[in-house]
């Protein structure tokens, strides 16, 4: 089960408990894990990597500025940020993840895709124009207006480092082990792979380079996906009914996939992943980030409209596909390990194995290579935002306070950029046979518990202060932490103590909260010269974020 | 931006309109959001049974299906109506609100 799980952390914690036979059937993943070298799936993924190192180049002569590196001079479309976010949403995790969840247990599945998908709407409303009118290129920029840029960029850039690692890791990982699976590669190879390239399309294409690069492969993802579900329908006649009548017919569980199952059966354990799910999206500095590149508050809401589509209809693909692979993959042995109850090469393979089966060999390759590049995009958007983080924020406005120009700050980022890869592979290394189905779960935790309250309450509160936002920030950052470790995941599962210190596996119910109880209490008692400073800022603030007057744009720089 | 258009921007009758409207619709529809995400999962929580009721007589497929998949809809449906809305209404309140305190 352990390697199972690293391989789609985003799955988090639920899966151990839920798929008891497969984490036997799992057992003996680990000794034969490695398989035969997939020519098909290597040759497609070079064609990628080929146009991929195109655009790279073409970007990386288009990137001179600043605002051309962060946020790709603003130059993106409503459409083409919708697909960006939706790429950099649809990960390799939620794809193999859902699609495994939903031909493990059914109807689960979809608790998972719908939770995932709700945050969108709820960033629309509530952050994503004011979030453009207000920022440049980071969340920070935001957060920090019209509060003390030291100490709100330090916590920021913190909170974005602390997120996107953890992030990181469960990616690096995963693709180590998918690699592995697909393509018979070696992890160390494939780990050191997937950092090269990533710091290639960061440091010499930037924004503009990673945004094409995420939006080449959402369209790849889209209609892999779709042809695999519309060939599953086809197979069944079109007609629902009958695909889930085999399906019931043929799964272990039978009737009960039509229904929820044990994956939510605590009432505050659902509300609490509901909450880090929820919430923990409009906290992701890599999604923030998408914001900045698009021209003005008309072009960020038309992309929340068309990412919020593109994910939705994916999810409802992974979710045939699930019960495609239940009926097509899990009733023919030449997918099955040798027990004959699990998953050639694991539950994850769900959807690969089914693909095998609707589309032969070629498009096995195609999925596989498609999955490949699913997660060097998402690294790439993760790493970009990590180093936006440590160059616009504690180096330009923390370490050198402003006083520095825009090619040195684009320098820095790209040395952070370099430097974040190398740890990204050092830990994919490190954790490569560690459990670290915990790590989305605890990111999600984190960004709902320390980037969200503080945009939201400094977007939204006047009374916010300077030391309301750091404290109650950093508390919940390590309310969300704390209570991670003490938690059955890690405290129980991962250090192997016999019970859990804090009974609950998600924290968000609780971190959550405690941030908006201390960003406030810490505001309200903040009788400081700044702290009234800070409360008439606001005025200032509200109308730039409601008109969009004064908003920075491309053609600013 | 100066002070000067601030203030005039803060004493326009249209600033106060576009607030108040976009803040109540935006609040609104995230209401309605929680409520249906919740609800849905306040069923599985405490009634996942009803989730599994068959669609029709005899039918394999259960209600909890179009429910499921009516949740994610209603998320598309939702950004699809306050972007229509803000793309047009509130943008040009905006417009005539800059022009007019110019």
């Amino acid at each position: 089960m352990k390697r199972l799980n690293t391989i789609v952390p985003a799955i988090g914690a639920g899966l151990l408990a839920l798929m008891p036979s497969l984490a036997l059937a799992a057992g003996d993943l680990g000794q034969a894990q490695q398989q035969p070298t997939n020519w098909s799936a290597i040759g497609m993924f070079v064609v990628f990597v080929g146009m991929t190192l195109v655009i790279t180049y073409w970007a990386a002569r288009r990137t001179k500025s600043a605002a051309d590196f962060y946020a790709a001079g603003g130059g993106i479309t409503g459409f083409q940020n919708g697909l960006a976010i939706a790429g950099d949403y649809m990960s390799a995790a939620s794809f193999l993840g859902i699609s495994a969840l939903v031909y493990g247990s059914g109807f689960d599945g979809l608790i998972y895709s719908v939770g995932w998908l709700v945050g969108w709407p709820i960033i629309l409303f509530l952050i994503a124009e004011r979030l453009r009118n207000l920022g440049k290129y980071t969340f920070a920029d935001v957060a920090a207006y019209r509060l003390g840029q030291t100490p709100v960029r330090s916590f920021a850039a913190t909170s974005a480092l602390v997120v996107v690692i953890f992030y990181l890791i469960g990616q690096m990982v995963g693709a180590g082990q998918l690699i592995k699976l697909l393509f018979g590669l070696e992890y160390t190879y494939a780990v050191v792979i997937v950092g090269i390239l990533m710091m290639i399309y960061v440091t010499f294409g930037g924004m503009k380079a990673t945004t094409w690069v995420q939006i080449i492969k959402a369209c790849l993802l889209l209609s892999g996906a779709t042809f695999i579900a519309l060939a599953v329908l086809a197979h069944f006649g079109f007609s629902f009914e009958a695909l889930f009548a085999k399906a019931v017919e043929v799964h272990p569980k039978h009737a009960a996939i039509m229904a929820p199952g044990t994956l939510v059966s605590d009432p505050i354990e659902a509300v609490s992943l509901a909450m880090a799910l929820m919430f923990g999206t409009a906290g992701l500095p890599h999604i923030l980030m998408r914001f900045f590149t698009v021209a003005d508050a008309k072009a960020a809401r038309k992309s929340v409209f068309y990412a919020t589509s593109f994910i939705g209809y994916f999810y409802i693909l992974t979710f045939i596909i699930g019960f495609g692979a239940i009926t097509l993959v899990g009733t023919n042995p030449e997918f099955l390990d040798a027990s004959g109850k699990g998953l050639r090469g694991g539950a994850n393979m769900a959807a690969i194995h089914l693909a095998n089966a609707v589309g032969g060999d070629l498009f096995l390759g195609f999925i596989s290579a498609v999955a490949f590049a699913t997660i060097l995009a998402v690294v790439s958007g993760l790493t970009l935002a990590g180093a936006s983080a440590i160059s616009h924020d504690l180096y330009a406005n923390v370490f050198a306070r402003g006083r520095t120009n825009e090619a040195t700050e684009v320098r820095v980022s790209k040395l952070a950029s370099v430097g974040l890869g190398i740890i990204a592979v050092l830990l994919g290394i490190v954790f490569e046979k560690q459990n670290i189905a915990y790590m989305v779960g605890l990111t999600f935790a984190i960004a709902a518990s320390t980037n969200f309250p503080v945009l939201v309450m400094s977007m939204f509160w006047k009374g916010l202060s300077t030391r309301g936002a750091v404290a109650g920030g950093f508390l919940g950052l390590a309310g969300a932490v704390v209570l991670t470790v003490l938690g059955p995941t890690v405290w129980k599962d991962v250090l192997g103590h016999p019970a859990a210190i804090f009974p609950f596996k998600y924290p968000a119910i609780f971190s959550m909260p405690l941030a908006f109880a201390s960003i406030w209490f810490f505001s309200v008692t903040d009788g400081s010269q700044r702290a009234k400073d800070e409360k008439e800022a606001f005025e200032a603030q509200l109308i730039r974020s409601e008109t969009g007057l004064g908003a920075e744009g491309a053609h600013a720089h | 931006m100066s002070n000067d258009l601030h203030a005039k921007i803060r004493s326009n009758p249209k600033y106060a309109e576009l607030v108040r409207k976009r803040s109540s619709f935006a609040w609104l529809l995230s209401i309605l959001v929680l409520i249906i995400y919740y609800s849905f999962i306040m069923v599985i929580a405490f009634a996942p049974k009803v989730l599994g009721t068959p669609l029709s007589e005899g039918s394999v497929t259960t209600i909890g299906l179009p429910i499921g998949v009516g949740v994610i809809l209603s998320a598309i449906v939702l950004t699809g109506i306050y972007v229509r809305r803000a793309n047009t209404e509130f943008d040009e309140l905006t417009k005539q609100l800059i022009e007019g305190s110019k």
